[in-house]
């Protein structure tokens, strides 16, 4: 048998943060550093899944399958296609600049009990979430899926509600500081609760869903169910099949989220640390897009082809409302957060444009928005952190004081708005081309959403960074080294990928034509050609 | 007439004396129940002859040998084939030896092992004048609050007999899952149930509340026992007969004499729906579903903790073993007139659960509704009516039973000066102050909440999958709705332990001995074990999912 290299890329996160929460109390610098090497070292673990992966060859590679349960029907089996191993890569390399951006995060404030360590649990929780996400992204069972979609709701869950901004909303006075942490606290719980229902509620119509699944396919087998699909063995009854889907994509729309299921988003990204909402926009959230294309798609077809008009107008909305709402915000983190509702909404219209340079683009933006909102993100996270507070007007005139932070922030907003040469543009023109292929009108007013992009990330950079300085930020420290080392890999890949996206695209593209000839749908002709 | 004639009449009317024979026992097969109740006499002969210092020490000693002994002859029943290969009916057709009933009985003799331990614990509760002291009081037939309890407390006694209690009750509990007549069922249920009112009033502490929930359980429990006779009495009117395989055989019509006594009654379908409505009821009572949960509440707050542990877990296993044998050996011929009914019931009683619980304020009361939702949810999958669901429910039982004499147990631990701290806000910020222990008790609540990788998860899955695939699709959907409103409240307790300020004036949270220990570690284990590889335990469960009939 050979090296199970997938589970050991899902496993080694998981043992890291089982070792890094048994650090003791008063080793906490160990804990991070431990968690950072993990980090690392599953980076490594996912570039030989990249180097192992043949782009030209099967369908599902490094397959692992195992007899799990088999009572429920279900195995242990793993495989990635193209998209997955785009995933698991983007994955494994944000969480080393999230760790490493998040370091002085946990520390405690205040000893209260001995047993008390937040800084340990913190980097512990990162860790498992990064390994139920990998594992989500390898899964090609059905259930395996969907315990792991389930599951990573709980690390993530304290981690929105356990830990905060240090000293945000300095808005109120001194005298009412410890108020002030007490509301905030409470706040983060609202946030957290707000997720976790939200997701519960979703993965829990996605169980009825599964079980549904279960009654009529007899296996949760992904291959197999597709391939009975594909050969006509397993018949649907038309009802079933979207009852079905529905139960799916309701999840995956809440995870993704689509509006109006969005509303979970800008309050999760508000309260957690900065580090935390990246985890939850660039590598939580993907787990719902990646499902709607590996399971929504192959499993029901035609449901989705059914479904797809609707899909359209949510996505549409979620990408015109939630540039609006950016426009209209005040606080940083929810803006980002709003912005990544916008961008949410264009890589579910990738997806269900039904056209390969519409998938291939929603794919390519799952991964550029992953790395670009993290570069905007975590800047903007020093940026609070050095102010206390998360306000666009607390600041002013930060471009004089802290040039670097400034620059490094512009980059991130300018690829947030798609400027040519940086990634996103690559992957945003590809879903509007493919949308307009089969939509035109959809892509024109989905078009409206770029400009709104510049909109708020333009005036947000003017507003914080330029202009004259303010008394509080006077005297502010421009981005030290561990912050640079955070921030400028990523604007290197974000320039690189700008320029050269085909890394990314070869691996991409066969596992994007393999899913449409699921649906059955072909690229439409050119008009000209189907003329003659 | 002379004497002699009398005489001779008599006799040629009567049977022939040696007809009637000793009645032929299967000890072997009978061994756990025999085993138990005969370590029940010997320890209420403990309290009668042992002297009070080492009567302690005794009773859970005994307490435990005869639990883990009983375990191992079910196992050897197990392994000698009774459970898959070849089943029994013992005792001259009372006692059904197979697999259900032996995976029930192991389940609640584990269930018992673990009540043990919790009732054994005596570091909890602050030493009363040099005494270490236990949940239960110190006298129970003292006045709460007179002048004889502040001198039996003084002198330092404690209620060793609920240790005999618990194991007359366990006795109980192995027969009714296993009884084979209606008979047999009533006297387990009354063997179970009378030492569990007796349990449920001797609380050390908050002695009113303890008694009056006792009297609420024994009189509400009383009616449920008089409605399940009154449905027996029905039912051997209509079929002649309290052997469920002879009711089985008149409900399919494939038996045609009838009992000249009878003659009038028999077959009368009148008779037949309201006795086995009367004596399902009488079991859902002790399910607690709803409507008849009204006493869950009351009592699983009032009782001393421990029993509440132990009662959630065994009479939940013992009373849904009892009502699947019903079902499915009885009243199979009878399933399209119950399934609507159990339909109905299932809907409001996972509804009603979920719903009512999100308003309590009490731990233990959050966690009584919480069982009642369980309840309906382990109804879903009898509902099912297929071998998946028999085996479906004894493994949520299994799961599920674990689960909550663990979360009982992290109960017993968090106190502060009134002893147990039970309502809701005094565990504000446990997971600052004690975070091992609001981890464990998360791990719980997220298990009874059903979060995947628990053994709640694997259990909800299974009689879930079970219900669809008996066609029940609208219980599965409802079930999913009742588990997202009954995850609200769970997760509201996680919040509250480790996202709020602990308050200064807050609870502690006392060290246990290795015997509460032991109790919360298992079922934490079991929690995980359940859920990360539940296949051996689902094997387990539907090799044991045929009923003999």
């Amino acid at each position: 048998m050979s090296f199970p290299l997938l589970t050991a890329t899902a496993v080694l996160p998981a043992l890291g943060a089982i070792a890094t929460a048994a650090v003791p109390a008063a080793r906490r610098a160990a804990a991070k550093w431990l968690a950072l090497i993990v980090s690392l070292a599953t980076l490594v673990l996912a570039a030989v899944v990249v180097v192992r992966f043949d782009p030209g060859g099967d369908r599902y590679q490094l397959t692992e399958s195992h007899a799990w349960i088999k009572d429920f029907g279900v195995r242990y089996e793993l495989g990635v296609d193209g998209i997955a191993v785009a995933m698991i890569a983007l994955t494994a390399l944000l969480i080393p600049f999230i760790i490493l951006a998040g370091w002085h995060d946990a520390d405690p404030v205040e000893t209260g009990s001995k047993r008390w360590r937040p800084t340990q649990g913190y980097f512990a929780l990162i860790l498992a979430v990064e390994a139920m996400v990998i594992i989500s992204f390898e899964a090609t069972d059905v259930f395996l899926f969907y315990i792991f979609f389930e599951a990573m709701l709980i690390p993530m869950y304290f981690l929105i509600g356990g830990f905060g901004d240090r000293a945000h909303g300095s808005y109120r006075s001194a005298a009412t500081a410890a108020r002030g942490e007490e509301a905030a606290s409470t706040q983060r719980s609202y946030a957290a609760v707000k997720f976790l229902l939200y997701n519960l509620v979703g993965g829990l119509i996605m169980l009825a869903a599964v079980i549904g699944l279960y009654v009529v396919a007899g296996n949760f087998s992904l291959t197999q169910i597709a391939e009975a699909r594909a050969n006509g063995t397993l018949d649907m009854a038309t009802n079933t099949e979207r009852w079905l889907f529905l139960g799916f994509f309701f999840a995956f729309a809440v995870k993704a989220p689509l509006w109006p299921l969005h509303t979970w988003l800008p309050n999760a990204m508000q309260e957690s640390t900065a580090p935390v909402a990246v985890l939850i926009t660039a590598v939580v959230d993907k787990v719902g897009t990646f499902a709607m294309l590996r399971f929504c798609l192959q499993l029901f077809p035609e449901a989705s082809t059914w479904a797809t008009p609707a899909i359209l107008v949510l996505a549409l909305i979620s990408i015109i409302y939630g540039a609006l709402l950016a426009v209209g915000q005040r606080d940083i983190k929810r803006l980002v957060a709003y912005a990544s509702i916008s961008h949410f909404g264009f890589i579910v219209l990738g997806i269900f444009a039904m056209t390969s340079q519409g998938q291939s683009g929603a794919t390519l933006y799952m991964v550029n928005h992953g790395i670009s909102t993290a570069a905007l993100m975590l800047v903007a996270g020093f940026l609070i952190s050095r102010r206390g507070s998360r306000l666009i007007a607390d600041y002013g005139g930060v471009q004089k004081v802290a040039p670097v932070l400034a620059g490094t922030f512009l980059i991130g907003g300018l690829a947030t708005l798609s400027l040519p040469g940086l990634a996103p543009f690559v992957s945003e023109f590809l879903v509007l081309v493919g949308t307009f292929a089969r939509y035109p009108v959809v892509g024109i007013i989905a078009t409206f959403g770029i400009v709104l992009a510049a909109l708020y990330t333009l005036v947000l950079y003017q507003r914080t960074m330029t202009g004259p300085v303010k008394a509080e930020v006077e005297g502010m420290a421009d981005l030290r080294v561990r912050e640079l080392v955070v921030v400028a890999p990523l604007i290197v890949l974000l320039i690189f990928l700008g320029v050269y996206p085909k890394p990314v695209t070869d691996i991409v593209n066969p596992a994007v034509k393999q899913t449409l000839s699921d649906v059955e749908k072909k690229d439409p002709q050119p008009e000209v050609e189907a003329a003659k | 007439m002379s004497a002699s004639a009398v005489h001779s009449l008599w006799t040629t009317a009567a049977e022939p004396i040696d007809k009637i024979g000793a009645p032929d026992i299967e000890y072997g097969q009978l061994s756990p129940t025999l085993i138990v109740i005969g370590a029940a006499i010997l320890g209420v002969l403990v309290e009668a002859f042992v002297p009070r210092r080492t009567r302690y020490h005794a009773q859970v000693f005994l307490s435990v040998v005869a639990l883990a002994a009983a375990f191992a002859a079910v196992i050897a029943l197990a392994a000698g084939g009774y459970a898959t290969t070849k089943s029994g009916i013992v005792a001259m057709g009372a006692v059904a030896v197979d697999g259900p009933a032996l995976f029930l009985q192991g389940t609640i003799l584990l269930a018992g092992i673990l009540g043990v331990f919790t009732f054994a614990e005596r570091r909890l509760d602050p030493a009363a004048h040099g005494n270490r002291v236990d949940s239960f009081a110190a006298q129970a037939a003292s006045v709460p609050g007179s002048d004889s309890e502040k001198a039996a407390v003084k002198a330092g006694f404690t209620t060793t007999e609920v240790f005999p209690l618990l194991l007359f009750a366990v006795g109980g509990m192995l027969i009714f899952p296993a009884a084979n007549d209606l008979l047999t069922l009533f006297i387990a249920l009354e063997v179970f149930s009378l030492p569990l009112y007796l349990l449920c009033a001797v609380a050390r502490r908050k002695r009113l509340m303890s008694q009056e929930a006792a009297v609420k359980y024994f009189l509400l429990g009383a009616f449920a026992s008089a409605f399940t006779l009154f449905g027996i009495a029905l039912l051997y009117g209509y079929a002649g007969s309290v052997r469920y395989g002879t009711i089985a055989r008149v409900v399919d019509g494939t038996v045609g004499e009838v009992t000249p006594a009878l003659a009038g009654t028999m077959g009368n379908d009148a008779l037949l729906l309201i006795g086995a409505a009367m004596v399902v009821m009488g079991l859902l009572f002790k399910v607690g579903a709803v409507p008849f949960h009204m006493w869950t509440p009351d009592v699983y707050q009032g009782a001393p903790t421990p029993v509440t542990g132990f009662m959630a877990a065994a009479t939940k296993v013992a009373a849904f073993g009892a009502l699947l044998r019903l079902l499915y050996v009885v009243l199979p011929g009878l399933r399209w007139d119950w399934r609507p009914v159990m339909w109905a019931v299932a809907i409001v009683t996972m509804l009603g659960g979920a719903i009512v619980a999100i308003t309590q304020t009490d731990i233990k009361r959050l966690l009584a509704y919480s069982s009642i939702a369980h309840a309906g949810f382990i109804l879903a999958g009898v509902i099912a009516t297929t071998p998946d669901g028999v085996s479906s429910v004894l493994f949520y039982l299994g799961a599920y039973s674990f689960v909550t004499i663990g979360a009982f147990a992290v109960v017993t631990l968090v106190r502060d000066a009134g002893g147990e701290a039970t309502h809701l806000s005094k565990w504000a910020g446990l997971g600052r102050r004690s975070p091992l222990v609001a981890a464990v008790f998360a791990v719980f609540l997220l298990a009874f909440a059903g979060i995947p990788l628990t053994s709640g998860f694997a259990g909800k899955f299974a009689v879930f999958k079970a219900a669809a695939e008996g066609g029940a699709g609208a219980i599965v959907v409802v079930g999913v709705i009742s588990s997202a409103i009954a995850a609200f409240f769970y997760i509201r307790v996680i919040v509250l332990m480790f996202f709020s300020e602990p308050r200064p004036e807050g609870p502690t949270v006392a060290v246990p001995s290795p015997l509460t220990m032991t109790a919360i570690g298992v079922g934490v284990a079991v929690t995980l074990v359940l859920g990360v590889a539940p296949q051996y335990f689902l094997d387990l469960a539907s090799q044991a999912g045929v009923f003999v009939r």
